[in-house]
C-alpha cells in the first residue's frame, strides 16, 4: 500500500487550475476522421460519378431537357426483355448447374479425398487463366462437327444445345467460366464449419448421405452458396465474348449491337441492367440473411 | 494381456436394455501404421466401458469402427449378436457424442434433438415433446428455441447428449466428449452421463485420455496400447492389480525402483527382499520395481537414505518427493498427520510394503 500511496499523483493545491487534457490526441483523431471521410469521398467518387454520368446521358435531351423516352423506349423493346430474360435463365442454371457439380464434389473431397483438394483448387482456378476467346474458339471447333455427324444420334444433341432460344452451349460453358466464384466461396464456406463431424453426426442419428448433403451441410454453406451464386450470375449477365462468337444474343451482346445506332437506348438498358443486378444481389443476400437474423431474434 | 469378459452385473442398471456388443480380432491399419492389431472387447449389456490410452492407441479408431465411420481390415464387430461389419452408420442405431460440439448450426437445440426422429418419420408434435422431455432430462429445460451458438460448451455437449438418447440408440458411444470443457463443468456432466446412462441402461462405450475420468465414470476400463489391449478390468483391480508394467504405469502414479531378482522369485529393492507378482525374471536380472506412492513408508531417521525435496498438501494426505543417496526421485503418500514431521530437508528410510510386487525390464523406462 506504502509504494501505491508514493505513485499516486498529487492532488491539486486549493484553486489551482486543473491542467488541460492533452491535445494531441483529439487532433490526431479528427485527422485520422477527416482522412477516412477524404477515401470514403473519392471511393464514391469512383463508383458513383460515370453511373451519374450515364445517368444524365440517357435523360438529357439536348432539345427538351429531361426526358425519359429512353427508358420508355427500352422498357418497350421486345429485344431486351427477350435478352434479359435469356440472360436471368442463362444466369440461373449456370448457378444451379454449377452447384450441384461443385456441392457434392467439394463434400467428397473434403471428407474423402483431402489429398485432392490441391488439384480440384488447380482446376477449378483455370478459366480464370485461361482467356474465354480461347475456350470459345475450342468449343466452336467441336460444334462445327455437327454436320459431320448428321446421321449419328449426337446430331441432336447439338442441335439442343444451339436452340436459339436457349442455348445450352452457353450454359455450359458459363458452368466452366463460373468454377473459380463458386469453388473460391464454397471451400470458404466448408472451411468455416466442421464438415466430417456435422456429417458424421448426422450419419449417426440415421440419416442418409442425400438427406445429410440437403439437411445438414447445404443450409450450413447457405451464405457461401448465395456468395458463389451471386458472383457467378453477375458474371453471366455482364458475358459478351462468348456469346457473340457462338452467335447467340443474350443482353450484353444485344446491349452492343444497340449502341451501334442508338446510343441513349444502350446506357439506358445498362442502367436498367445496373438495377436488375442490385436487385438479384439484395435479395439473394436477403435470403441468406434471412436465416441468421431468425437466429437473432430468437435469442 | 488379460481377460476382456464382461462383468456379470457392477453399477450397471438392473433393467437395462443395451444389447452386447463384441469386437473380434478386430485389425485396421491405415498405410504403414497399425491403429488396431486383432483386439477383441467384449461390451456387456447395460455396461459402460471406457478405452483409456495414450495418443495413436487406437482407442479413436475402435470406437469409429463401431459406429461405422471406419471399416475394419479383418476382424467382426458384433452388435446384439449380428455382424454389422457391412451395415453403414446410419442403420446401426447407434447414438454418438463428439469431442468437438458438433451440433448442427443450423438449427435450435429442439430440432438438433428431434433430428433423428425426423429422419425416422416422427411427426412434429411427437418431435418437440420428446425433445422438451430429453432437454429437461440432461438439465436444459426450456432452452429448446436456442440455436447452439447461444448456448455454452458444456450445455452445447448436453444438447448433443440429448440427441443421441433420443434415437433410443442400441449402443451409445462417447468420443472424448468432456475433453473441451472446463474442469468444473466436466466433472458436473461426467456425473450428468453416468447418471442418464445407468437411468437408460444402454450399453456404452467412453473412450479418454483422462485416466481419472475413466476411473470414475466406467464400469470397467480397457487399457489400449500400439493398437492391443493391455487390460480390461474393474477401475479398482485395474488400479490395485495392474496386468502389466504399462497398465501400472499409466494408470496412476507409479515409482521405478531399480532392483534384482533373487532365488525363491524374490527381488531385492531398497534393502528388503519383495515377492515377485506373477513370474519372476530370472535370478540375477537387474529390474525395476514398480510402487505406488501409499505403497512406500517414511519414516524419519538421521541416518537415512533419503531426503524430503518437497511435500505437498493434499488434503488428508501429503505428497512427498524424495532423493535417495543414490540420486533416485522417489514420490511417497502420508498421512498429513505423520507427514508433520517430514518438512524439506529432512532425513528419512523408505520402506516398501510387504505385498507382492510388479516388476518391469529396467530398459523398459519411461
Amino acid at each position: 500500500m506504502a509504494g501505491l500511496k508514493t505513485a499516486a499523483p498529487p492532488a491539486p493545491a486549493a484553486g489551482a487550475e486543473r491542467p488541460a487534457p492533452p491535445a494531441r490526441p483529439r487532433t490526431a483523431r479528427r485527422r485520422r476522421g477527416v482522412g477516412s471521410l477524404f477515401v470514403l469521398f473519392l471511393a464514391a467518387a469512383y463508383f458513383l460519378v460515370p453511373v451519374a454520368a450515364s445517368l444524365w446521358f440517357t435523360v438529357d435531351d439536348a432539345g427538351k431537357g429531361i426526358s425519359f423516352d429512353a427508358y420508355a423506349k427500352g422498357l418497350t423493346d421486345d429485344g431486351l426483355a427477350t435478352s434479359l430474360l435469356t440472360s436471368v435463365l442463362l444466369g440461373l442454371a449456370t448457378v444451379a448447374l454449377g452447384l450441384l457439380l461443385m456441392v457434392p464434389t467439394l463434400v467428397v473431397v473434403v471428407l474423402r479425398l483431402p489429398r485432392l483438394r490441391r488439384l480440384v483448387e488447380v482446376l477449378c482456378m483455370v478459366p480464370l487463366i485461361v482467356p474465354p476467346i480461347a475456350l470459345v474458339a475450342g468449343v466452336s471447333t467441336v460444334l462445327s462437327w455437327e454436320q459431320e455427324l448428321a446421321s449419328t444420334p449426337f446430331y441432336r444433341t447439338f442441335q439442343l444445345l444451339q436452340n436459339k432460344d436457349f442455348p445450352l452451349v452457353l450454359v455450359l460453358i458459363y458452368t466452366v467460366m463460373s468454377l473459380p466464384f463458386l469453388y473460391r466461396s464454397l471451400d470458404a464456406g466448408l472451411r468455416a464449419v466442421d464438415l466430417r463431424t456435422l456429417v458424421e453426426a448426422s450419419r449417426s442419428l440415421g440419416a442418409s448421405r442425400t438427406a445429410t448433403i440437403y439437411r445438414v451441410v447445404v443450409p450450413n454453406l447457405r451464405s457461401s452458396v448465395v456468395s458463389g451464386a451471386v458472383l457467378s450470375l453477375a458474371m453471366v449477365l455482364g458475358e459478351y465474348t462468348v456469346a457473340t462468337v457462338l452467335g447467340f444474343e443474350p443482353f450484353a451482346v444485344w446491349m452492343v449491337h444497340v449502341g451501334e445506332y442508338e446510343a441513349q437506348l444502350s446506357v439506358a438498358a445498362a442502367m436498367l441492367s445496373l438495377l436488375l443486378t442490385w436487385g438479384l444481389l439484395l435479395l439473394l443476400t436477403n435470403i441468406a440473411g434471412g436465416r441468421a437474423r431468425n437466429r437473432r431474434t430468437t435469442a | 494381456m488379460t481377460s476382456n469378459a464382461p462383468i456379470a452385473k457392477g453399477r450397471t442398471a438392473p433393467d437395462a436394455t443395451g444389447v452386447p456388443v463384441r469386437l473380434r480380432g478386430v485389425r485396421r491399419a491405415f498405410g504403414r501404421t497399425t491403429a488396431l492389431d486383432g483386439l477383441d472387447l467384449d461390451f456387456a449389456p447395460g455396461e459402460l466401458v471406457a478405452l483409456l490410452g495414450p495418443s495413436g492407441c487406437g482407442k479413436t479408431t475402435a470406437l469409429r469402427i463401431l459406429a461405422g465411420f471406419e471399416t475394419a481390415d479383418e476382424g467382426e464387430v458384433l452388435m446384439d449378436g449380428e455382424d454389422v461389419a457391412d451395415v453403414p452408420a446410419n442403420r446401426r442405431d447407434i447414438g454418438m457424442v463428439f469431442q468437438s460440439y458438433s451440433l448442427f448450426p443450423n438449427m435450435t437445440a429442439a430440432e438438433n434433438v428431434g433430428y433423428g426422429m425426423r429422419v425416422r418419420g416422427a411427426g412434429r408434435r411427437e418431435r418437440r415433446e420428446r425433445a422438451a422431455e430429453l432437454l429437461a432430462l440432461v438439465g436444459l429445460p426450456g432452452r429448446e428455441g436456442h440455436y447452439p451458438h447461444q448456448l455454452s460448451g458444456g450445455q452445447q455437449q448436453r444438447v448433443a447428449l440429448a440427441r443421441a438418447l433420443a434415437v433410443e440408440p442400441r449402443v451409445l458411444l462417447f468420443d472424448e466428449p468432456l475433453s473441451a470443457l472446463d474442469a468444473k463443468v466436466r466433472l458436473q456432466l461426467r456425473e450428468e452421463i453416468r447418471r442418464i446412462q445407468l437411468e437408460s441402461g444402454i450399453t456404452t462405450v467412453f473412450v479418454t485420455h483422462d485416466q481419472e475420468e475413466a476411473l470414475s465414470l466406467a464400469d470397467r476400463v480397457a487399457v489400449m496400447r500400439d493398437g492391443r489391449l493391455e487390460q480390461c478390468a474393474p477401475p479398482a483391480e485395474l488400479y490395485a492389480r495392474p496386468a502389466t508394467p504399462f497398465v501400472a504405469e499409466f494408470v496412476g502414479t507409479m515409482n521405478r525402483i531399480p532392483g534384482t531378482v533373487r532365488d525363491g522369485g524374490e527381488v531385492e529393492a531398497l534393502g528388503r527382499r519383495l515377492p515377485v507378482h506373477g513370474s519372476a525374471p530370472a535370478e540375477g536380472t537387474e529390474v525395476d520395481v514398480l510402487l505406488r506412492p501409499e505403497e512406500l513408508a517414511v519414516r524419519a531417521a538421521e541416518d537415512g537414505t533419503a531426503t524430503v525435496q518437497v511435500a505437498t498438501f493434499l488434503g488428508g494426505l501429503t505428497r512427498l518427493g524424495l532423493r535417495t543417496e543414490a540420486g533416485l526421485e522417489v514420490k511417497a503418500d502420508l498421512p498429513s498427520r505423520e507427514a508433520a514431521a517430514l518438512a524439506p530437508g529432512a532425513r528419512c528410510t523408505l520402506v516398501p510394503h510387504d505385498g507382492a510386487v510388479l516388476v518391469a525390464d529396467r530398459s523398459a523406462a519411461g
